[in-house]
């Protein structure tokens, strides 16, 4: 029987959640909505009785302090017609339902007999709102599509039970007799999304064996070949021109990005600090005595444009999978995040159809990486927000964890002979096709046809998993482990059993309904798995561990000595593949990359004698403005190591430039975490968009006290489409620059993962085909080291008096600059850098840092100088008088040393005491004292004339740069 | 020297931190697990933040099931020194410890910044390190924060001088905000009648280092040592 518990707020309590949804329909200009009021509602299948049930739900579904609840059979006897206009939303079926899963253990646990709980929310709108409006706030406000539905009147549902049996049926696909026009449609209509010659190459393999494929083999090699899962344009041939050189790679990421990290290595020798990189799910380097770190970068673009907050909560609940099955598992310490949305400004009306809006997704985006980092207890320390209406179809969600591993559990091997063992949540059909999806571009139909490949994660179930996997882990227990991400079981044990073979008996693996195949069970993406290698005669112990402690552990089947994959269902073998072929198999291509050098435009600084409006202009622009409403969300100081938090200053509200944080509290050792990334400057030149994205990082990471010859970078390329030449040759041209600044600044590349075809298209009001490509998109992350956290710096000016220095030269480099953005301007030069001389220059920072010779430290970037002046002063909440008298043997007017965005400069605090050692840190390297901090509320500038050419207050910058975002 | 229980819900996730900063305190602290049906002889209990089996239904409300509590529950009625920290709050008035509820914040979205509370109680086991009027900053993270009572239940707090911490309005000293999630009379933290069960909503375990910002909540945990135990 079914029953629907409705639950209202008590008399009196105020409907917060109906004041939002008003007024986010009036936003969207929905007049004839006056009112709604919001409850929420249990579908409770069970066999019981309704006293019983009131009991339960008195006592376990409501709060008697501030809800009341009512109870009533379903489907619903009344007609709906009392005045109000009822919607309820539910999930569809299948999408995880936490809440219900949840509450149903609960009511068992309370004695009841259930089989079954979903949630709704229900929503009242005044009874004469119009048809269109209530269309409109359904689909825009109410309910996303991808994954819920709405359902107008008193519910008529009689059961809410999911999946039916099902019935063993081997499908084989007559692939042998296909031409090209078929094999096309084969791929596509499948969902396979592999190329013309990799389907020819899949049939005539299957013509030398005499037989057709069965489904459950072609979407195994789908999911293998796959761009997410093999990296096949970037680790391909290609062949590459610009206007100086013509290259060949063989393997392009090879011979670019991890010849970088082999070069530095080499060079670094016995004092290498490296330990894997680029082989294992997180590259990993040395930390302190025997603790090694790993880090890891991942991205949830497609998922995110769909649903984001599934898109993005299972993003963080992947990276941290990463992490979790590194070596043989390391312990998850912080996360960062990056996001790149269309500005949240931008007209309802011109959002193409099948378009999220992009307050919408960024609301979701951020509370889906909050409710899985929050829950699994792991603080958000770091992170970024880009804005470009670029991003609108397409916004990128990357996701990050650092984490913590013993130097003997760096390594893992799976041995012939060890059991294939599946750990935590149960299998599902959520997420079909993932892997395949992610690989293509995204249209308007993307909502509906791949609706499936979206997830809601549980973090209580990955936060469990990670703590029985670790004490496994310590016990020894297991030879390997590797994380079921895109592609599920077939990627995770295809990897593992790669070198070995692996023999899988599918109907083994725990289901969360019944009725699944044989192939969806093989490829789900449900969450929270892992796969361990391990040896038989320690299974019983770790299955008796994970009984101990909540965690589901079942044996799937063994790694074998056969080099073939072999897949089993009820005793029949479903599918026979060599691992050989599945891995090596895929026909090479050679791509054509090219890059010309975009017509370069003269650059013409406005003839302005005051530069105040700009400034507030720049700090109020959407990509530097106070992210607080986001970070404010994030816990950063759970598992309390963290030293230098996302905010610093007197009143916590100025921008730090990295975090610090220590992984163990015994220890005063620290990690620093920073990342790095312009768009804009791509534009201009991918190379040089590459080469400052790294000095960001690295900056970000010295300005707090980091060590320059102890950084790790990761690199993701988020990109357009690049079976367009000029495309790949843009991420060719910046995949060199990341080789050459790597190499010269000591930074090894340890990990990174790229996403191509970030693309939407759509057909216009005139039926015309649009397609908008993302701007090229390379963040930095870099993962540095102190010594002692004690010694780290912040960039919030500390006290009156002291002298303030610009440090590192400033060009006249306003092409990409934020003052070129706020002022309407096209063209100049993007900012470059003489890496050598950066890596002099962080070096001596470095050391004045651990002299103690600096009080605050801020680095430079988006708004230049006049912005990193204006932070420090409103964090420190004191004034600055600056002078740019002594910059005037650059020959610049004032404009480009305010606003110029020149790579390597920091500006730095130091008592007058301590000027002349600082300084004397800096021989032969452009360093002047520019200025001092004063105990007056004003960021007051005078230009090399001698003219005021800034006097503002520091409240009314602040101001400005804290009311974007003032949204709470 | 006193023995501390940690109880571990699945979802604790401050479980870690708690243990250790009673650690610093000088206590001996261990975990206990939310499926023991005994707290292996603690003189002092401490409930943990996270987000005990999730938290999706509502905070608390399942993990007041768990055998564990009832251990605690025996342990409070005979007089044991019980602290809950944000979700042990939370579960300690679903379990029926404090009085009250603790609902979504009224801001709607999850917050984690410094807050800065004074400490209207200091004769507890965990706040006598303090002087009553005491102002300390301390870190709050928490969605569902927002303290509710009953006029009634309201009025017996206050009467019987059962506010433990109450967040500070903003001024010169203090530039937070406020009350970080719309509590009733600006409550951070109760006590039972007895005064031997507290739950408060911001984390002293993080603010235990002055060294490394934070250093006001270590005498929850000093107070520990100090306190007379049944």
């Amino acid at each position: 029987m079914l029953w629907e518990v409705a639950i209202q707020p008590a008399e009196g309590s105020v409907d917060r959640e109906g004041e939002r949804t008003l007024a986010h329909a009036r936003a969207l200009g929905l007049e004839s909505i006056r009112s709604v009021r919001t409850g929420r509602s249990f579908l409770v299948q069970a066999e019981t009785d309704e006293a019983t049930l009131r009991r339960l739900s008195e006592a376990v579904l409501s709060d008697p302090v501030v809800e009341r609840f009512t109870l009533h059979p379903l489907p619903s006897s009344r007609n709906g017609r009392d005045g109000e206009r009822l919607l309820n939303v539910l999930y569809k079926p299948g999408v995880t339902d936490n809440v219900g899963h949840s509450t149903r253990e609960a009511l068992l646990a309370a004695g009841l007999d259930v089989s079954a709980v979903a949630t709704v929310r229900t929503y009242r709108l005044n009874g004469d709102a119009n048809r269109a409006d209530i269309a409109r706030v359904r689909g825009k406000v109410l309910a996303n599509d991808a994954i819920e539905e709405v359902i107008e009147g008193p519910l008529q549902l009689d059961s809410i039970s999911l999946g039916k049996d099902y019935r063993f049926e081997l499908k084989a696909i007559a692939i042998r007799e296909m031409d090209d026009t078929a094999l096309t449609v084969l791929s596509r209509d499948g969902q396979f999304y592999l190329s013309l010659p990799e389907m020819r190459t899949i049939r005539d393999h299957f013509r030398s064996l005499d037989r057709d494929p069965t489904d459950i083999e072609l979407e195994t090699v789908a999911q293998t070949w796959s761009e997410h899962c093999s990296h096949k344009t970037l680790a391909g041939r290609i062949r590459y021109r610009d206007e100086q050189r013509s290259i060949e790679f063989g393997n392009m990421l090879k011979e670019t990005i991890f010849a970088a990290t082999q070069t530095i290595r080499e060079r670094l020798g016995r004092d290498d600090w490296c330990v894997s990189v680029f082989k294992d799910n997180a590259g990993i380097v040395k930390f302190e005595g025997d603790q090694n770190v790993c880090f890891k970068v991942e991205t949830h673009n497609h998922p995110s444009a769909i649903e984001p907050y599934g898109g993005a909560n299972t993003g963080l609940g992947g990276v941290i999978r990463d992490t979790l099955g590194t070596g043989l598992g390391a312990r998850p310490v912080c996360n960062t995040d990056v996001f790149c949305f269309a500005p949240p400004d931008l007209p309802d009306r011109d959002l193409p159809p099948g378009v999220l809006s992009p307050q919408s997704v960024m609301h979701g985006v951020v509370a889906g990486v909050r409710d899985y980092g929050n829950r699994m207890g792991i603080p958000t320390v770091n992170g970024a927000v880009y804005f470009d209406e670029r991003y609108l179809g397409n916004p990128l969600v990357y996701c990050g964890n650092v984490a913590m591993i013993p130097a003997a559990m760096s390594d893992k091997e799976v041995r012939v002979g060890d059991l294939i063992v599946a750990l935590g949540g149960r299998t599902g059909r959520d997420g079909i096709h993932g892997a395949t999806f992610s690989s293509a571009e995204l249209t308007e139909e993307s909502e509906t046809v791949s609706g499936g490949a979206v997830q809601i994660g549980n973090a209580i179930t990955e936060k469990m998993l990670a703590d029985v996997l670790l004490a496994a882990r310590d016990r020894r227990l297991f030879h390997a482990v590797t994380d079921c991400g895109a592609g599920g079981f077939s990627s995770a044990v295809g990897e593992m059993g790669e070198k070995t073979g692996a023999e899988v008996e599918l109907d083994r693996a725990p289901l969360k309904y019944a009725g699944l195949s044989y192939t969806e069970i093989w490829i789900s993406e449900a969450q929270e798995r892992m796969v361990l290698a391990v040896p038989p005669d320690k299974a019983d112990e770790l299955i008796a561990l994970c009984e101990a402690e909540g965690v589901e552990a079942s044996v799937l089947g063994r790694f074998t000595g056969t080099g073939r994959l072999v897949l089993k269902y009820g005793g029949r073998t479903v599918g026979d593949l060599e691992m050989s072929f599945l891995h090596d198999g895929r026909p090479p291509v050679v791509r054509e990359a090219t890059y010309a050098p975009p017509k370069s435009l003269p650059f013409t600084l406005p003839a302005k004698s005051r530069f105040d409006d700009d400034l507030r202009a720049i700090l109020s622009s959407w990509n530097v403005c106070s992210k607080e409403w986001v970070v404010r969300q994030y816990d950063h100081e759970v598992q309390s190591g963290s030293v230098v938090k996302p905010f610093v200053g007197v009143k916590e509200d100025g921008p730090s430039d990295a975090a610090v944080v220590r992984p163990d509290l015994k220890s005063r050792r620290g990690l620093v975490v920073s990342c790095g990334m312009n768009p804009r400057y791509g534009d201009l030149d991918p190379y040089w968009m590459a080469a400052a994205a790294i000095d960001e990082a690295v900056r970000n990471s010295v300005a707090v006290g980091a060590d320059p010859s102890r950084i790790a970078i990761l690199d993701n390329f988020c990109w357009g489409n690049t079976e367009r030449p000029e495309t790949l040759g843009s991420l060719v041209r910046a995949a060199l620059a990341c080789q050459e600044v790597a190499v010269a600044y000591g930074t090894p590349f340890i990990s990174g993962k790229d996403s191509l075809n970030n693309e939407f298209s759509y057909t216009d009001a005139d039926g015309a085909r649009q397609t908008v490509a993302i701007p090229q998109s390379l963040l930095i992350s870099a993962l540095g080291q102190i010594d002692d956290v004690a010694h780290a710096v912040t960039m919030d000016l500390k006290r009156p008096g002291n002298p303030i220095f610009l440090i590192g030269e400033t060009r006249d480099e306003l092409g990409g600059s934020h003052f070129a953005l706020v002022n309407g301007l096209a063209g100049g030069q993007v900012p470059t850098l003489d890496a050598g001389r950066s890596r002099r220059i962080f070096t001596a920072l470095h050391s004045a840092i651990r002299q103690r010779l600096v009080r605050s430290c801020h680095d430079l970037s988006e708004g230049g100088l006049a912005v990193s002046l204006a932070e420090m002063a409103f964090a420190g909440g004191f004034g600055v008088e600056i002078d740019l008298a002594p910059l005037a043997a650059t020959g610049l007017p004032d404009g480009s040393l305010l606003f110029s965005e020149s790579n390597t400069r920091f500006a730095v605090e130091v008592t007058p005491e301590n000027a002349k050692a600082f300084e004397s840190a800096f021989t032969d390297l452009p360093c002047s004292r520019i200025g001092t901090v004063d105990a007056d509320d004003r960021l007051r500038v005078r230009g090399g004339q001698g003219a005021t050419v800034i006097d503002s207050k520091l409240a009314d910058l602040k101001e400005a740069w804290q009311r974007p975002f003032d949204w709470t | 020297m006193l023995d501390v229980a940690v109880v571990r819900f699945p979802g604790s996730n401050c479980d870690f931190d708690a243990l250790r900063a009673a650690e610093r305190s000088g206590a001996n602290a261990s975990f206990v697990w939310h499926q023991d049906n005994d707290l292996k002889g603690a003189d002092v209990v401490l409930l943990p933040g996270g987000f005990s089996y999730g938290d999706y239904l509502r905070s608390g409300a399942i993990a007041r099931f768990s055998p564990v509590m009832q251990a605690v529950r025996r342990h409070a009625e005979a007089g044991g020194p019980v602290l809950g920290i944000c979700n042990g709050f939370q579960i300690l008035c679903e379990a029926h410890l404090l009085p009250g509820a603790l609902m979504r914040n009224a801001g709607l979205t999850f917050v984690s910044k410094p807050v800065d509370v004074i400490v209207e109680r200091a004769d507890t086991a965990f706040t006598s390190a303090y002087e009553a009027g005491a102002r300390l900053r301390l870190p709050v993270a928490h969605g569902e924060g927002r303290f509710v009572a009953t006029g009634d239940t309201l009025r017996e707090l206050e009467a019987e001088g059962r506010v433990v911490l109450r967040y500070v309005a903003a001024s010169e000293a203090s530039p937070y905000q406020p009350n970080p999630n719309g509590s009733a009379n600006h409550i951070a933290g109760i006590c039972n009648p007895a005064g031997n069960v507290v739950g408060i909503m911001p984390h002293p375990e993080r603010a235990d280092d002055a060294l490394l910002g934070l250093g006001d909540g270590a005498g929850f945990f000093t107070s520990i040592s100090k306190a007379s135990v049944r």
